[in-house]
């Protein structure tokens, strides 16, 4: 056989393996390409027209970033986006952190609370979102209730009434919901510290901080990158926990971008400007996914694995 | 060396390391090693287990289940004890199942309910097919560019849908699939396919070559590799894929909100909200009961399959 002969052979070999897998890819890039890049790229397009329900708009350029820029509702919305990321993030990573720990420890029905703990999470997020609406309402609300009597307080709080409340309020129900997830997966990136490592530092005399500082965290900090950056992700983009609550009320004191941005384009109609809204995010999200990115090439190496 | 205040310090009458001991204080600490994963807090004396791990436990354990609580208790409760502020709230004195009743046979809970089940059902379905294309042609035929189409893939499941909703809502329009079941059937796979690909990979690499180099020999065609080789090998991945993909799609909502409009295609979560509160007298009774049955089927699928669910979601961030 000439080398000529063997070249054809494994050039023909490749250009059936990218036949098949372009076949294979078919199915799953027909979804993505249809329904999540191309919405991606018209959202975009959108934000530079003034599109309204029923009428594709005409090319305006800038103007509905312009419009937004001087919209005191729309900084007001970005804000409380920083303020709902940062805030429940840092919580959520304390006492999801704080909670693996404690499900690491040796405990009786070890596996049945890692279960339940976790119910928070699985459940659909509005149908919480209203228990915690109905724990936080004005009148009846059973924490006023238990605090009137404890004698803590002598009258209602106004949980979702008043701005500040409201938005304590509603960072406080994302919590609840988040922690559950940080704590499972970092629960399971605990369970891959080696055992040597504790027993070596015991024996050195490290105490509990210096363990968990020196040793812990160290090799938990890539799976706490990827963690956090899908839970800044998430928290960032939220949208039913807020729609189920307040539906951005009190007078707009708890819209984050992505309520304001539906309560323009589908209830207010205005396409333009909800997709400028929409658009506004992405250089954040950018931010989050090269973060993420990292993460995970810290990650690689780590495990002994070439970076990519 | 054997002072009594240090914790470390073996019992006087302990054996000395190194002289192969298979029983006494050094054999005991071996085996709590080996059968403990929490390092060295056997040491701590019970009280100090109860505040440092118990207390701080038993708090969060309150917190985090306190709103089911507070769910189930109310969807049990008389309207009478709901809006009487004398009695105490923390209990319920005679328990009915009238709204419970109420949402069976005087609203459309139960078409909500059968909508959300086709939808996530079928969605995940169709997820599960291209994922697992996918996913083996990324990991195994190798084609030129898969590591490009993988970082893509990856890259796809951060894009959230609150930033598609809007220009998806034209597409579902021009596509005249505006408030039909088929506008979210072929929508939530996009939320699916990049997480459930991502996941499966991590199990495809796991299969050992040899087994396809043994079919290839034996004159076995891609397809039949896939359907009786990997497949078979990959089930438990399936099974987490597709666990995690019928929550998502059991709990998607703003895709449902925007997409549907009439009351008889509405998911429950979509449907809850918008349906069953109507005006300004919110009927909490109704409401949590709608809440908690809307929850009942993804709690179902996740006790069954708790340990799928967990590997599905650690999997996810990990590999």
């Amino acid at each position: 056989m000439t080398a000529a002969a063997g070249a054809g052979r494994l050039t023909s070999l490749q250009a059936s393996r990218n036949l098949a897998g372009f076949w294979f890819m078919l199915p799953a890039a027909a979804f993505l390409l249809v329904f999540l890049s191309y919405p991606l790229g018209l959202g975009i397009w959108l934000s530079f027209t003034d599109s309204r329900i029923g009428h594709v708009g005409a090319w305006i350029g800038a103007e509905n970033f312009a419009w937004i820029w001087d919209d005191e509702v729309f900084w007001l919305s970005v804000r409380n986006t920083f303020l709902y990321t940062v805030v429940a993030s840092v919580f959520k990573f304390a006492l999801g952190l704080y909670l693996a720990l404690l499900l690491n420890k040796h405990i009786p029905f070890k596996a049945f609370i890692r279960a339940i703990v976790l119910l928070p999470f699985i459940v659909p997020t509005v149908l919480s979102a209203i228990a915690f609406w109905w724990i936080y309402d004005a009148q009846f609300s059973i924490i006023s209730w238990s605090l009137v009597k404890l004698g803590l307080i002598d009258h209602y709080i106004d949980f979702l009434g008043q701005p500040n409340n409201a938005r304590a309020s509603v960072i406080v129900a994302n919590i609840w919901r988040g922690v559950p997830f940080v704590a499972i997966t970092l629960l399971a990136g605990l369970q891959t510290v080696p055992q040597a490592l504790y027993e070596a530092a015991t024996i050195d005399g490290a105490n509990r901080w210096q363990i968990f500082r020196h040793i812990t965290y160290p090799i938990l900090t890539p799976i706490i990158a990827v963690v956090m950056t899908f839970s800044v992700l998430f928290t960032f983009t939220d949208f039913q926990l807020i729609y189920a609550m307040t539906r951005g009320g009190p007078v707009n004191a708890t819209h984050l971008m992505a309520t304001l941005s539906y309560q323009r384009a589908i209830l207010g109609g205005n396409l333009g400007e909800g997709a400028a809204i929409s658009t506004a995010m992405i250089p954040f999200l950018l931010a989050a996914i090269l973060f993420s990115w990292f993460g995970l090439q810290n990650r690689k190496w780590q495990q002994g694995e070439a970076d990519e | 060396m054997n002072d009594r205040s240090d914790p470390l310090a073996p019992p006087l009458d302990a054996e000395e390391p190194g002289s192969a001991p298979r029983h006494g204080w050094w054999a005991r600490r071996a085996e709590r090693l080996q059968t403990q994963s929490e390092g060295m807090d056997y040491l701590m004396t019970g009280y100090q287990r109860l505040v440092m791990i118990y207390l701080p436990l038993a708090i969060f354990l309150f917190v985090l289940l306190f709103p089911f609580y507070w769910m189930g208790l109310t969807s049990v409760k008389p309207n009478e004890e709901l809006i009487d502020t004398a009695g105490n709230p923390w209990w319920v004195i005679h328990p009915t199942l009238a709204h419970f009743r109420h949402l069976v046979f005087e609203t459309d809970y139960p078409v909500w309910m059968w909508n959300t089940m086709l939808v996530s059902v079928v969605a995940t379905v169709l997820s599960l097919i291209a994922s697992v294309m996918a996913a083996y042609a990324l990991v195994r035929v190798r084609f030129r560019g898969a590591r490009t189409v993988g970082g893509l893939i990856f890259l796809a499941y951060l894009v959230p849908p609150s930033i598609l909703f809007i220009p998806l809502s034209i597409i579902v329009y021009q596509y005249k699939l505006f408030d039909s079941p088929m506008a979210l059937i072929l929508t939530y796979p996009t939320i699916l396919i990049p997480f459930s690909t991502w996941l499966l990979m991590g199990y495809f690499k796991s299969i050992p070559y040899e087994l396809e180099e043994c079919a290839l020999v034996d004159g076995a065609g891609r397809i039949q590799i896939l359907t009786k080789i990997v497949f078979p090998l990959s089930i438990p991945g399936i099974i987490s894929a597709g666990i995690f993909s019928f929550t998502l799609c059991w709990n998607e909502f703003i895709y449902a909100l925007t997409f549907i409009s009439s009351s008889e295609h509405k998911t429950v979560p979509v449907a809850v909200i918008s349906e069953l509160v109507s005006g300004d007298v919110y009927h909490w009774g109704a409401l949590m009961a709608g809440a908690l049955l809307g929850s009942l089927p993804v709690a179902l699928v996740y006790s069954f399959f708790v340990d799928h669910y967990v590997a599905s979601m650690t999997g996810a961030v990990k590999d």
